[in-house]
């Protein structure tokens, strides 16, 4: 999307927010592990995880809420790990709003406004502005069970957006509303962030959210930050098992590395009998295990043996789940296990010539399989 | 029809239970206080003269609530009253409000414990709870004792038989009922509105003003009135913490009824309290409602 390089490639950008050394324990529950994490000024960074991985511990003590067991959190290059949250130059937005009830629309927003004492004019004026932003400009005066969810959210966007943060963080800011308003909310907080050019740093559970929004994506798990990239980088080139899983879906090889050179890795896979091969340029020593990973959509699957040079696996099909625009084919191995392959239902026939039962290739470019060591 | 039968009947026992036990009553009372003295048992004479020969006359009088009027005794006791009760409840809402906040923050594996603790004193009678503070309150009394060893006086205070004794004995006793109501709507308050506070740059202190207290309001203003209105027509702590002088209208009222055996005078005392104390704390409750439909509109969630 942006033209400009981006700012975590250039080794001279310093980031607005370092995570260094980070970890927090709950008793004996270790909620974050030894975090560093560096997010730029201008980005879009999405903490992504499964509940309970640490990503909200994570937000709440960039936001002041808890202070880590160990290690340091800057802002702008100024130490704020024991600084309270009402001096910190970042604004929440809470997973529940947490808009005040007693309040009207406009009182919310100019609540955190009148902490930095502003002149009531100065105040009046921001208010009007952030509710024409967040297009809220009608309900200034409406209490907040007066508004629908999707209201709610936007008054929660404009009270934080108001303080002109340097840094606004986004507890699954979607997560209260339905399917569609979601989508439609996904686009407009990226255009709004677009507009005012605060560094945003959202938690979510929803990869699709993620993608969709995010500059980039740091995926933890079990406390710890288990890849930070772009979301190409993150779908197309997982650094490990569990980002590979967590991230769309993964057919995965088991097998052990047979030989390395310039053109990429050979694996042999007992599992399918035969040697894949990859574009993996790391040279791996031989004997070395190895996951082999090839997404659905990189499978073609067909009645007839693939031409010379591509990977192939032989089995029949169990499933077909048709989704309109794709299917997804679930085909079982000679070795008993699926994987699942997803094709364009490009024409109106075709595809409907491979049904149950039916014996098929399935194969792929080498290229397209990832050589996973983690 | 069975649905609307059924809460007709689930509905019923409550207002039968007012009918009973309050309303009847309460016409008794009222019909006592319009009827004229008589040295017979019941001491009044009934509202309709049987005995008359037109017919039945009759013999109804407002005699008693101008009495009331006229005799600046009972309007000085009603303003003492309020005044007494005032700042008993003032003091419970100074104690009460920390206590019921600390409850409300405390562990949850705690909280149970606590308001036990709050309850506790309901096990012993009332009454001779309110006699352990005459031996407390007493000019050789424990806390006398105490603040004399202390070196804080000299001599010995006169504490009991003052109106003070009596705001004491009150803020202890309806102290369980401004508590109750206050952790009610503390505890359930939303803790991320005060993380939401800090988050837009307010200091912790400042959040209490601006976001507890005044969602905790409905807590202040039901454990205000459990304790303000009984306080009022309090006898039993006037009676025995309070001096002679001690000007209350539940002793006022006591006097009348079994000293002076002037029913009919203690009734209007009664009806009066009823009248000049519901009827504006209606008008209160009506305006704040009106207040808020005003505000907030109908159709909460």
């Amino acid at each position: 999307m942006t033209v400009a390089p981006a700012p975590w490639t250039d080794p001279a950008s310093v980031p607005l927010i370092r995570f260094d050394g980070v970890s927090k324990r709950f008793g004996d529950v270790v909620a974050v592990d030894r975090v560093d994490l560096a997010i730029h000024k201008g980005e879009f960074f999405s903490l992504l995880g499964a509940s309970g991985c640490g990503k909200t511990t994570l937000l709440r003590m960039l936001a002041g809420f808890e202070a880590p067991s160990d290690g340091r959190i800057l802002i702008d290059g100024a130490d704020v790990t024991a600084v309270p949250p009402y001096e910190r130059p970042v604004n929440m937005m809470f997973q529940s709003y947490a808009l005040f009830p007693h309040m009207t629309v406009a009182g919310n927003i100019a609540f955190g406004l009148k902490q930095d004492g502003l002149a009531r004019p100065v105040i009046a004026a921001k208010v009007k502005a952030v509710l024409d932003l967040v297009q809220m400009g009608k309900f200034a005066d409406r209490k907040p069970h007066q508004l629908s969810g999707g209201q709610r959210q936007r008054v929660a966007l404009a009270r934080c957006l108001a303080k002109e943060p340097k840094v606004l963080l986004l507890d699954e800011p979607l997560g209260a509303l339905d399917k569609k308003l979601r989508q439609q909310t996904q686009l407009e907080l990226v255009n709004i962030q677009d507009r005012v050019g605060v560094t945003f740093v959202m938690v979510t559970h929803d990869q699709e959210e993620a993608m969709t929004m995010s500059s980039r994506i740091g995926v933890m798990n079990a406390g710890r930050i288990q890849q930070v990239g772009t979301p190409v980088e993150i779908y197309e080139y997982p650094q490990s098992r569990y980002v590979a899983d967590f991230i769309g879906a993964a057919n995965m090889f088991e097998g052990t590395v047979s030989s390395a050179s310039s053109a990429g890795v050979v694996v042999a896979c007992p599992e399918l009998a035969h040697d894949l091969t990859t574009a993996h340029a790391d040279p791996l020593a031989g004997g070395h295990p190895v996951t082999v990973m090839v997404r659905p959509e990189k499978m073609s699957i067909g009645r007839d043996a693939p031409a010379d040079g591509f990977n192939w696996a032989r089995g029949t099909v169990a499933d077909i789940a048709y989704l309109g625009d794709v299917s997804i084919y679930h085909v079982r191995l000679d070795s008993g296990r699926k994987v699942e392959a997803l094709q364009a239902n490009l024409r109106h026939t075709e595809r409907h010539k491979l049904t149950w039962d039916d014996p098929v290739f399935l194969s792929w470019h080498p290229a397209d399989a990832l050589v996973l060591t983690r | 029809m069975t649905g609307r039968l059924g809460r007709f009947l689930v509905g019923l026992p409550p207002y039968l239970w007012l009918a009973l036990f309050f309303l009847a009553p309460f016409a008794i009372v009222l019909k006592i206080s319009l009827s004229q003295p008589d040295a017979g048992i019941p001491p009044y004479l009934p509202l309709w003269d049987a005995a008359a020969e037109a017919g039945r006359q009759w013999r109804g009088t407002f005699d008693n609530y101008a009495r009331l009027a006229e005799d600046g005794l009972y309007l000085a006791a009603y303003l003492n009253s309020i005044r007494i009760a005032g700042i008993a409840t003032l003091a419970c809402l100074l104690i009460g409000y920390p206590a019921a906040y600390a409850i409300a923050r405390a562990p949850t594996a705690w909280r149970n414990s606590l308001l036990l603790l709050v309850a506790l004193p309901f096990w012993t009678s009332f009454l001779i709870r309110v006699y352990a503070w005459i031996g407390i309150l007493k000019t050789e009394g424990l806390l006398n004792a105490l603040l004399l060893w202390l070196g804080v006086i000299a001599e010995p205070l006169q504490i009991l038989q003052t109106d003070l004794a009596v705001i004491i004995g009150m803020t202890y006793s309806y102290l369980p009922f401004m508590v109750l109501p206050l952790y009610a709507t503390l505890e359930k308050m939303d803790l991320s509105l005060l993380e939401a506070a800090a988050d837009l740059g307010c200091r912790p202190f400042k959040a209490f003003l601006a976001v507890t207290l005044p969602l905790s309001m409905p807590g202040i203003i039901a454990g205000s009135l459990l304790v303000f209105i009984p306080a009022v027509g309090e006898f039993v702590i006037p009676d025995l913490l309070g001096g002679t002088d001690t000007l209350m209208i539940g002793k006022i009222l006591w006097s009348e009824f079994f000293d002076n055996r002037d029913w009919p005078v203690a009734s209007a005392v009664a009806v009066a309290m009823l009248v000049l104390l519901v009827a504006p704390i209606m008008i209160v409750q009506n305006a704040r409602a009106g207040a808020e439909d005003k505000a907030g509109g109908k159709g909460r969630r």
